[in-house]
């Protein structure tokens, strides 16, 4: 290159070529700080909910001591006296999870082991997209579903006397209904990622489908399966919508699930809702309860994600 | 089937034993998936037949009303309208640049490692936690005290953010490195590789992923329930520090309501909401299907 720049215009050349190439230095430069500025807005977003909910929680716990929130079953902030007693919420909401955990257990792992082990492809690539629909409907819509259409059909089965217009049994159905495809996605790509060879193995000593699936698939998959669970589960803990409109606002430490519960979430919501002075110990309340329930849900879903790492089977 | 080893009548009992429970079993396992699809009919069913007959050219054009048959849902539609392409306009830019960050930027360090298992953590994050993120950080501190447009479709974007950084780093994932090398070889920088190979191919997975977030973002209510709190909102917001509600709050609104004509407004209302999040679906697997050229290995 050196050779040429005799004449007048390489000159010119090689100093436009090296304006820009600093040019293009400055780009990247600006561009990588920016990106890691945008990169850095999540990290502030997890840092700003710890600190929020830890700050208004400590301002709530110098007036309710921890222990007798943790520990007390009874729930009524509104009322003189007061009580701050936390598990009856908390079991609103684990008695809601528990029925949507289990239905969605049933149903989404059967129709994970169908879809793998049984359908034929072209049927699977029909039934999969319309199951997941059930996951991308809003949650007000299921709250809806539950309120007119699956309470009444409970209040028929059980008797209208029995049975509460609010009540966590149709909640519960309702979201497990809501997340069996959580359920049976994942479930089903554990089950898809264990190796042909381990179910030719079983078929070729002369297992039935029913056989290889459970005591060859099952137990291969089982880390993806529990994971599934958990996640699905604690999906469901933090789920507002549906318990808000179908469960009710009645704070109840109770295992009846045709009786009334208030959910954590639903709590939360009704305290939104309602007139309630900035700054009250009322007002703190939500965020105590939510501080609980960011600390469960994040739990479970770390949980999840170690039961996947760890248990994973390597096949090559 | 004969075993020399075993009597053949015992051997063919078990047989037949194992073969009847594998039909029990599978008929449970069909069972499931039906019982998962007829779910999804009950509720289309019970909504289309509660709602239908409320669903007409006044719904669309009202604003909502004491009286059921006068209720419209002009108000929560243009506000979810506002809503959404905030949250565009917010969500994009910085959910896109955070994947290209971590995938075309970032070394494997430890900070950037914990960058991406925060992400993972915040996408399970309840969303009526993000409501009292966006009451405490935007409404209260940020606009003091102003329930507006902008507080909602911010506390949206931390919302849907984990969503739109995990499927844009998908994208940006499968667009094979032989066409980064190409670039790399002609003397480009790292930022030329971005903008001129990496962006233009993932775009259509970028695309496919922010739609999803944004259609989440239009169902969601809980955060904007504690955003907004109840108001009965008669007009169409005209700037982003208006005060607002979206669809799906109108819908719990109306669902609260003591009268019961005001469910059938409510299911009208859901029938639309549901309209509007089914072409929202139907353009992202529009999208995938038209722009996804799988790159010759």
């Amino acid at each position: 290159m050196s050779t040429t720049t005799e004449t007048g215009i390489s000159h010119e050349l090689l100093a436009r070529l090296s304006r820009r190439r600093r040019r293009q230095y400055a780009e990247q430069l600006i561009v990588t700080w920016l990106l890691r500025a945008a990169a850095l807005i999540t990290i502030l977003t997890t840092v700003g909910i710890v600190i929020i909910l830890v700050a208004q929680s400590v301002g709530f716990f110098a007036e309710v001591s921890v222990w007798d929130f943790l520990t007390g079953t009874e729930w009524a902030p509104l009322f003189s006296p007061q009580k701050f007693g936390v598990l009856s919420l908390v079991g609103g909401t684990l008695l809601v999870a528990l029925i949507a955990g289990i239905v969605s257990l049933t149903l989404g792992l059967g129709a994970a082991i169908f879809l793998s082990e049984y359908a034929p492809e072209r049927l699977r690539r029909i039934l999969k997209p319309i199951l997941e629909v059930l996951a991308g409907i809003p949650t007000v819509v299921y709250g809806y579903f539950a309120l007119t259409f699956v309470t009444p059909i409970l209040q028929s089965v059980f008797g209208y006397d029995r049975v509460i217009v609010f009540n966590a049994l149709s909640a519960g159905l309702v979201m497990g209904l809501m997340i069996m495809p959580m359920v049976s996605t994942l479930s089903e790509d554990a089950m898809v990622a264990v190796p042909r060879s381990l179910r030719d193995a079983a078929y070729a000593l002369g297992a039935t489908r029913f056989e290889v699936s459970t005591k060859v698939v099952i137990p291969a998959a089982l880390s993806g399966i529990v994971a599934s669970f958990i996640l699905a589960v604690s999906r469901a803990i933090g789920e507002t919508m549906i318990v808000k409109i179908a469960a009710g606002a009645t704070p109840n430490l109770t295992l009846n699930p045709l009786e009334s519960v208030q959910a954590m979430t639903a709590y939360i919501v009704q305290v939104s809702l309602g007139e309630t002075p900035q700054g009250s110990l009322e007002y703190k309340t939500i965020f105590a309860v939510g501080l609980l329930l960011f600390v469960m849900t994040l739990a479970m879903n770390i949980i999840g994600r170690w039961v996947i790492s760890r248990f994973r089977q390597q096949y090559d | 089937m004969t075993n020399p080893a075993a009597t053949p009548s015992s051997r063919q009992k078990l047989h037949a034993v194992r073969v009847l429970r594998d039909r029990i079993f599978v008929t449970g396992f069909v069972l499931a998936v039906v019982i998962g699809i007829l779910g999804l009919a009950a509720l289309l069913f019970d909504v289309l037949i509660d709602g239908l007959p409320f669903l007409n050219w006044h719904f669309l054009t009202s604003y909502a009303s004491r009286k059921p048959l006068d209720s419209g849902i002009l108000a929560p539609l243009a506000g979810t309208v506002w809503i959404v392409v905030m949250t565009a306009l917010f969500t994009v830019p910085i959910g896109v640049g955070t994947a290209i960050y971590l995938e075309e930027f970032a070394s494997k360090s430890r900070f950037n490692r914990l960058i991406e298992l925060n992400i993972a953590n915040l996408a399970g994050v309840p969303s009526v936690i993000y409501g009292l993120l966006g009451l405490a950080v935007f409404v209260q501190f940020l606009f003091n005290g102003s329930r507006n447009l902008t507080a909602g479709a911010l506390t949206m974007t931390l919302l849907v953010l984990p969503i739109v950084v995990i499927a844009s780093q998908e994208a940006i994932k499968a667009v094979p490195s032989s066409y980064r090398d190409a670039a790399y070889a002609m003397g480009a920088n790292r930022w030329q590789v971005v903008k001129a190979v990496v962006l233009p191919q993932a775009l259509p997975g970028m695309m496919s992923g922010i739609i999803l977030a944004l259609s989440r973002a239009i169902g969601e209510s809980a955060p904007i329930l504690i955003i907004s709190s109840l108001v009965w909102v008669t007009f169409v917001p005209a700037s982003p520090d208006s005060k607002f509600t979206v669809l799906p709050l109108q819908i719990f609104t109306w669902i609260s309501q003591p009268q019961h004509a005001f469910r059938g407004i409510a299911a009208a209302g859901i029938i639309v909401l549901l309209i509007v999040l089914l072409s929202m679906n139907g353009i992202a697997i529009w999208i995938r299907s038209r722009y996804q050229t799988r790159p010759e290995q």
